[in-house]
């Protein structure tokens, strides 16, 4: 079973990742509301997969992307964010992010795109 | 910002309805309104627009909204920080949203959620403001664009 972590500002958000991905298998091992949370957690939580938002208080997802790589350098990540324009994906996917979807997001986008992410497996 | 500009904000609301509820929203003709004046729900979620824009985008809506929603969602808890939480992901989706037409250089705040309908939001004196009306499962809510 795949390891989930889900880094977001909004709990219920949180809470919607956690029920779709939940239900398709994963099993969730850490919520952070912010990316300082995040880097922490993921030392001692060991994700296989994190969704990452972008805009977030203090540290945002594209700098809490580049820390997480730098301790963990095989953990996939999926940007989970509002900022439709296609330089903030870009600019995430630079920093060590693997897959991108953008809110609103339905279930099968999400499992669609962690399917995505493990395809080469 | 003009009438195009608006109608970028129309379309978000629309698809984020539609892709959030498979309800879409019926959204009413965009109008100026004085500052003084601009619709205020039970829950608001404000954005601030800074870099090759200014202003905010603000989204107001009642309880009831906000409460059908996250149970369709399949949230049960529809406490008042849920309901906030929920205000502030919609204004922060559809401020987000809009990068895709304004550019990466438009550049979004993270959302300050105000409670309560007694309360004003202000925005910024020499930015004209526009109410984007909508409706929902029979509800009005409000979208306010104020940016130069």
């Amino acid at each position: 079973m795949k390891r989930l972590m889900i880094v977001d500002d909004s709990n219920i958000i949180r809470s919607k990742i956690a029920r779709a991905l939940g239900e398709h298998g994963l099993e969730v091992v850490g919520l952070a509301p912010n990316g300082e949370d995040a880097v922490e957690r993921c030392v001692s939580s060991r994700p296989d997969v994190i969704t990452m938002d972008i805009t977030m208080p203090g540290m945002d997802g594209i700098e809490c992307i580049r820390r997480i790589r730098a301790v963990n350098p095989t953990v996939r990540i999926l940007v989970v964010s509002a900022l439709a324009d296609k330089a903030t994906a870009i600019q995430a996917l630079k920093e060590g992010a693997q897959g991108f979807v953008c809110k609103p997001f339905t279930e099968h986008d999400l499992t669609e795109a962690i399917g995505e992410l493990f395809s080469e497996d | 910002m003009d009438e195009q500009q608006l109608r970028i904000f129309v379309a978000i609301i629309q698809h984020y309805f539609a892709q959030e509820t498979g309800r879409p929203a019926e959204v009413g003709s965009p109008y100026l309104c004085d500052p003084l004046q601009l619709p205020v729900h039970d829950f608001t979620g404000v954005i601030g627009i800074s870099g090759n824009r200014k202003g905010c985008v603000y989204f107001s809506s009642p309880r009831e909204i906000l409460r059908e929603m996250l149970l369709r969602a399949g949230e049960t808890d529809v406490c008042d920080e849920n309901l906030a939480d929920l205000a502030g992901e919609i204004a922060n989706t559809i401020s987000g949203n809009a990068r895709r037409e304004f550019g990466h250089e438009f550049l979004i705040s993270v959302p300050v959620v105000v409670h309560g309908s007694d309360q004003r939001i202000s925005v910024p004196k020499d930015v004209r403001a526009y109410v984007i009306p909508f409706r929902w499962h029979k509800i009005d809510a409000s979208l306010v664009v104020s940016v130069m």
